[in-house]
């Protein structure tokens, strides 16, 4: 009877025996459900928009991106790429084909073409919105495997958590911030790994796969610059620090080589490998290479050292001597051109100011203030220098090229707002080895006390790692306690960390700009609709070939939204037409009218915040546009929209920013408006005072529409008086 | 030898005038109108035309046709006819139905185009009998001036005839046209005529011949916004898994005086009454009751100005175009809506399926010049045919959706100038396996479990060449 209830059990215990997991089988189960459940989470964190209000493509850039997806969709890659777009730059127009960075476009149409094959029907749109969010998730996995590289599995699994939470890149990755960033940053991670991967192995096939993702990221993001020219640095440091080896050699050609090929096939950067000045670090390390391996080899021909340090001195000469004179002779005659501005802008944060209004004049393109740090990177700010120390403990190959990109990209991140993007992916791994490190470092010692004691008190048998613990424990007194404090405090750091980025994504980083949305007096929210009000006015009720002026910000999605031709977009490629039109805007209504015409103008597009209190509208943006319009026709002075070298638009304001065109569209008619109750009419809420023209009087141009809440006013120009 | 074939030659032509007679020619010469009235509502940009006949029969045969004559020129906005007609004693009247075609007739004076009326029983000699007669135009408020600015009203032409043009004698006649306020700018005199308050009448006249016609101007202000929707693609898919989804296309546009000039907002704002009284700010849209996952978008987004109103026997959906539409100012957007599939699809009784939805536009008030149907049946349904009350142009088209393979049939029906009173109901029969409705969930299971199987596969096969 005994017996009976134990025989029909057996199976079930062998059973639940097979299913019990080795120790091994575990730790990959838990290591990859972690890392699953990252990817999720990594793409619902950035849905936060599309819930919140719809799925809609962001901001300015994003329009065109979209737009020219469309196309491609609609009509196929042969006629994407030789596209001439007769709606912007009028009437310059734009070959779209050679000046945009293709992959973002390629790969959203890719997505919807793979979607439709297998029968998921969804619209272009979706797939644009969500691509973001889908590369950010792409991204995590690819810092688990960078992290594993350069570390260890822990760090990897780390990273992979910081990076997809991270603010920093969050800020570029939410759904329907359908940008080249938003690719681009796993491109960028993913041609690292995979350099890192062959400078480890030496091997051919991973030097090979990095080629095609560096081929990758130039298809994608002009920040393609920052690899081409962190690899040779890294190279260069490698070669100094006596870290040369056949590895790093393989590595370096095959990628530099190849991938200098394969970027060639992307016509909006063609032959700049070989003929820009930003990139002939690379190229100057490759043959640097060249002679070392070539030197390499003399020493080991050469068995007289002697002799080898004489050669080694009159080669290395002759190849700085030759290098030298084959970059001046290509300066001189023009073959390479110089740097770019915004590659000086980078080196130097003070240059764009002084020379380039149109970059300083773009908010991203600012110093990044060291609150905008912490806002983007939280606890990592701290936790960076703790990685970089725990780097600098067990330098490799690897770690010194995590440091370099940590290094340099945080000095581009301090130049320039938006390239805290770059810096995020480094500042993640190196922070997930200080988290790491440190977590396994407590755990290591609570584990082995423990087990110390354990040891000790049952077996007695492996004495001398035992009798180690106990004199590491008798050094230090309250080392466990000690331990669990530390982990509790790390614990409660990241989970701070959590909630910081969660409350950034949702409150800073996830509205999309077009629509605006308040709070309104009983604390219901409040929708400002207006841009898109006056895009689908310009859609359906203007000629189809009307013209229509803006500030180049708006130019984008003019084109996009409201389907017609501008004269000047966020494509900022010509100065000279961008001046114009912020001439034209800063001129009296009469000179205006000349150039307006000149440019075949139909409508005039101003954004007013007055009404709302909008404060990023026209007239907080004019001084850009005095500024720019005066860089190259000097009648415009910036002196004179200024009084005492102070903005005003009130009764104090200077004569001529009270009567040029871009005062008078804003507040035409203004003045008769009662904004706030208990303030005069013509009551500015944006700038909080009251305007100083309220009798304006528009002679060449006629009111066509005003959204209703104002942000938004288009004018149309009349045409020519009859002469009699 | 000879007669027997004259007989027949005089038998067929005794027969083929017989035929021309019943059909055309003695209803036309027996019949008579004794009284005619006709109301001709003009308030909204939709012209309702309510037209009471009494007809007599003064010949000696029965006839069950009666004719309505048009001009030509209002043939082409002529929407719909229906004609009623009383039945029964004093108290216990029923109002029934009458069948109206649009007949072709050989001597038509001048163009006129005919509809028949067919008679439920046919009018013996001596009889009379009143119908009433409902037709309705479309596009027959011509705005004059054309053009007008944001503070100006808008002030239209009505063309008609003071006479009702009709292929029969009328031996009285009255007509009113009402307008929407009392402001007339001026109208066409034909004595006896009278204007008082927003009502214009003219007549009685007597005694006119069959084909009176007397052309009459009116000019009159009319400040209701004419909204038109020049095309409107309904798509109802229907989905055995329990829903409806129904996706309304519109190109909608102010088909009043074109806007000229300025459009200022701060009168807008501040005068609404004044400034762009005819301009249209909101439309209704009245949706089957039990509405749910409403949407309202255009090609660059949601629209957020809607309000949607449900109780238990209808749904009111309050729209509001992106920015008011003046006069000739265009929009498109998209309404779709889910419904409960068991509202609208039935069983018929020889085990076919049938969904009976409306035909027509849901907006209130509102012209629809092209309306396009499409009854998307789901994968694997056959033999689809629609049943329409009205003559339709048909087709069939595929579509792919989620998950297709062989696609769906499209039921597409076209009809051109629509108005809301034709939101009569419609069927479309298809037979249906029930079996189909696994064939998806079956497909994506089956995809799921060869990755896995994959997955596993990989895990286990070394693929590496060293050993």
């Amino acid at each position: 009877m005994a017996t009976m209830p134990i025989l029909p059990n057996m199976p079930v215990l062998d059973l639940v025996k097979s299913f019990k997991l080795k120790t091994k089988q575990q730790e990959l189960l838990i290591r990859v459900s972690i890392l699953c459940l990252v990817y999720v989470l990594a793409f619902i964190t950035r849905l936060f928009s599309v819930l919140r209000y719809e799925s809609m493509i962001h901001e300015f850039d994003p329009y065109f991106n979209y737009r020219t997806t469309l196309y491609l969709t609609q009509n196929g890659f042969y006629d994407f790429w030789n596209w001439f777009d007769y709606e912007s730059w009028y009437p310059l127009g734009r070959i779209v084909g050679g000046t945009l960075y293709p992959g973002l476009m390629v790969t959203a149409a890719l997505i919807y073409r793979i979607l439709h094959f297998l029968r998921f029907a969804v619209h272009i749109r979706e797939v644009c919105v969500l691509t973001a969010p889908f590369f950010a998730s792409n991204t995590t996995l690819v810092a688990y495997f960078f992290g594993k590289e350069i570390w260890d599995t822990g760090a990897g699994l780390v990273a992979a958590i910081l990076i997809a939470i991270c603010p920093g890149y969050i800020s570029r990755s939410v759904a329907g911030s359908y940008d080249n960033e938003g690719v681009a940053i796993f491109a960028l991670l993913f041609t690292f790994y995979l350099f890192v991967k062959a400078v480890n192995t030496g091997s051919l096939a991973w030097s090979l796969a990095s080629a095609f993702g560096y081929f990758y990221m130039v298809s994608a993001w002009g920040g393609y610059v920052f690899i081409i020219n962190l690899i040779p640095l890294y190279v260069l440091v490698l070669l100094i620090t006596g870290r040369y080896s056949m590895r790093l050699y393989v590595a370096y050609n095959c990628m530099y080589v190849l991938g200098m090929l394969l970027a060639m096939q992307i016509r909006f950067v063609g032959f700049q490998h070989v003929q820009s000045g930003e990139h002939m670090a690379a190229m100057g390390v490759f043959f640097l290479l060249q002679v070392f391996y070539f030197l390499d080899w003399v020493k080991h021909m050469l068995s007289d050292t002697k002799l080898f340090q004489a050669f080694l001195r009159i080669t290395v000469t002759c190849a700085v001597a030759v290098g030298a004179i084959a970059l001046g002779l290509g300066m001189l005659s023009g073959y390479i051109s110089p740097w770019t501005g915004r590659f000086y802008s980078l080196l130097d944060p003070t240059y764009a100011k002084d020379h380039i209004p149109i970059i300083a004049s773009v908010s991203e393109h600012q110093p990044t203030a060291w609150s905008s740090f912490m806002f983007d990177f939280h606890i990592l700010l701290f936790l960076f220098p703790a990685g970089l120390y725990f780097c600098f403990k067990r330098l490799s190959d690897a770690t010194i090229f995590i440091v370099m990109y940590g290094l340099t990209s945080m000095y581009f991140a301090g130049v320039m707002v938006r390239l805290i993007l770059v810096a995020t992916p480094a500042v993640c791994l190196v922070s997930a080895i200080a988290v790491s490190a440190t977590v396994k470092n407590l755990t290591v010692l609570l584990r082995s006390k423990n087990k110390g004691v354990q040891t000790g008190s049952t077996k007695g048998s492996s004495s001398s790692k035992a009798s180690s613990k106990a004199l590491l424990d008798q050094s230090q007194p309250f080392q466990k306690n000690g331990a669990i404090a530390l982990l509790f405090g790390a614990f409660y750091l990241l989970s701070k960390y959590a909630t910081h980025c969660t409350w950034v994504t949702s409150e800073a980083y996830s509205s999309p700009s077009i629509v605006l949305a308040a709070r309104g007096a009983h604390g219901s929210r409040v929708i400002f609709d207006d841009y898109r009000e006056a895009y689908f006015w310009l859609r359906q009720n203007t000629p189809p070939d009307a013209k229509v002026m803006s500030w180049w910000d708006y130019g984008y999605q003019i084109t996009a939204m409201g389907n017609r031709t501008v004269i000047v977009d966020n494509n900022t490629w010509n100065n000279t037409h961008i001046a114009t039109v912020g001439r034209a805007m800063s001129s009296y209504e009469d000179e205006a009218i000349e150039i307006m015409r000149s440019l075949d103008v139909d409508y005039v597009l101003v954004v007013f915040g007055g009404v709302t209190g909008y404060s990023s509208d026209d007239i907080n943006k004019f001084l850009w546009m005095v500024r720019i319009g005066g860089g190259v026709f000097p009648v415009i002075k910036e002196p004179d929209y200024l009084v005492n070298g102070e903005y005003r638009v009130d009764k104090g304001a200077a004569p001529k920013m009270l009567n040029c065109l871009m005062y008078k569209l804003c507040y035409y008619r203004f003045g008769e408006m009662l904004t706030e109750y208990g303030k005069p009419p013509g009551y500015d809420r944006a700038r909080g005072v009251e305007i100083g023209n309220k009798d304006i009087k528009l002679e060449h141009l006629e009111e066509a529409f005003t959204t209703s809440n104002w942000i938004v006013r288009i004018y149309k120009v009349k045409p020519p008086n009859n002469r009699w | 030898m000879e007669v027997p074939i004259r007989a027949t030659g005089l038998l067929g032509f005794t027969f083929f005038s017989l035929l021309f007679f019943v059909c055309t020619s003695s209803p036309l010469h027996s019949l008579f109108i004794s009284n005619a009235e006709r109301r001709i509502d003009a308030t909204s940009h939709i012209v309702k035309v309510y037209l009471t006949l009494k007809v007599e029969n003064a010949g000696s045969t029965p006839t069950s046709e009666v004719l309505l004559a048009f001009p030509p020129t209002q043939v082409d906005h002529l929407a719909t006819v229906e004609v009623l007609v009383t039945k029964g004693k004093r108290k216990k009247t029923t109002l029934v139905r009458l069948d109206v075609k649009p007949t072709e007739l050989p001597d038509a004076p001048d163009g006129a185009k005919y509809f028949t009326i067919f008679l439920a029983n046919p009018l013996n000699s001596g009889e009379s009998t009143t119908l009433e007669v409902l037709y309705l135009f479309t596009h027959s408020l011509e705005p004059f001036p054309a053009e007008i600015g944001q503070s100006e009203s808008q002030l239209v032409h009505y063309r008609d005839s003071a006479l009702i043009l009709s292929p029969y004698h009328i031996k009285q006649q009255t007509s009113f046209i009402k307008t929407p306020s009392r402001k007339v700018e001026s109208f066409t005199r034909v004595e006896p005529t009278n204007h008082a308050g927003t009502e214009i009448k003219y007549g009685p006249y007597e005694d006119r011949p069959p084909y009176s016609f007397s052309p009459i101007l009116i000019h009159f202000e009319n400040n209701s916004p004419f909204p038109v929707v020049e095309e409107l693609v309904r798509e109802v898919e229907i989905s055995h898994w329990g829903n409806l989804q129904v996706t309304e296309q519109y190109t909608l546009v102010h088909g009043g005086a074109r806007h000229k000039g300025v459009f200022s907002r701060v009168d807008f704002q501040s005068r609404p009454t004044l400034s762009g009284a005819s301009s249209l700010r909101h439309l209704l849209a009245r949706l089957p009751p039990r509405v749910h996952s409403v949407y309202y978008r255009d090609e660059i987004g949601n629209i957020s100005s809607s309000h949607l109103r449900t109780d238990s026997r209808k749904s009111e959906l309050e729209i509001e175009p992106r920015y008011p539409l003046f006069g000739g100012w265009k929009a498109t957007f998209v309404i779709g809506y889910g419904l409960p599939l068991q509202d609208f699809l039935f069983e018929s009784s020889d085990d076919r399926r049938y969904l009976n939805f409306t035909f027509g536009c849901p907006l209130l008030e509102t012209v629809v010049d092209k309306l396009t149907v499409k009854v998307v049946l789901p994968e694997g349904s056959k033999d689809p045919s629609a049943v329409v009350p009205f003559p339709v142009d048909q087709h069939l088209e595929t579509k792919y959706s989620y998950l297709d393979v062989v696609g769906r049939t499209v039921v597409v029906m076209e009809k051109k100038n629509l108005v809301p009173v034709q939101n009569s109901h419609f069927q479309v029969y298809y037979t249906f396996k029930p079996i189909f409705m696994l064939a998806e969930p079956l497909m994506l299971a089956s995809a799921f479990f060869l990755f896995f199987v994959a997955c596993v596969a990989y895990l286990h096969i070394d693929l590496s060449i060293r050993k």
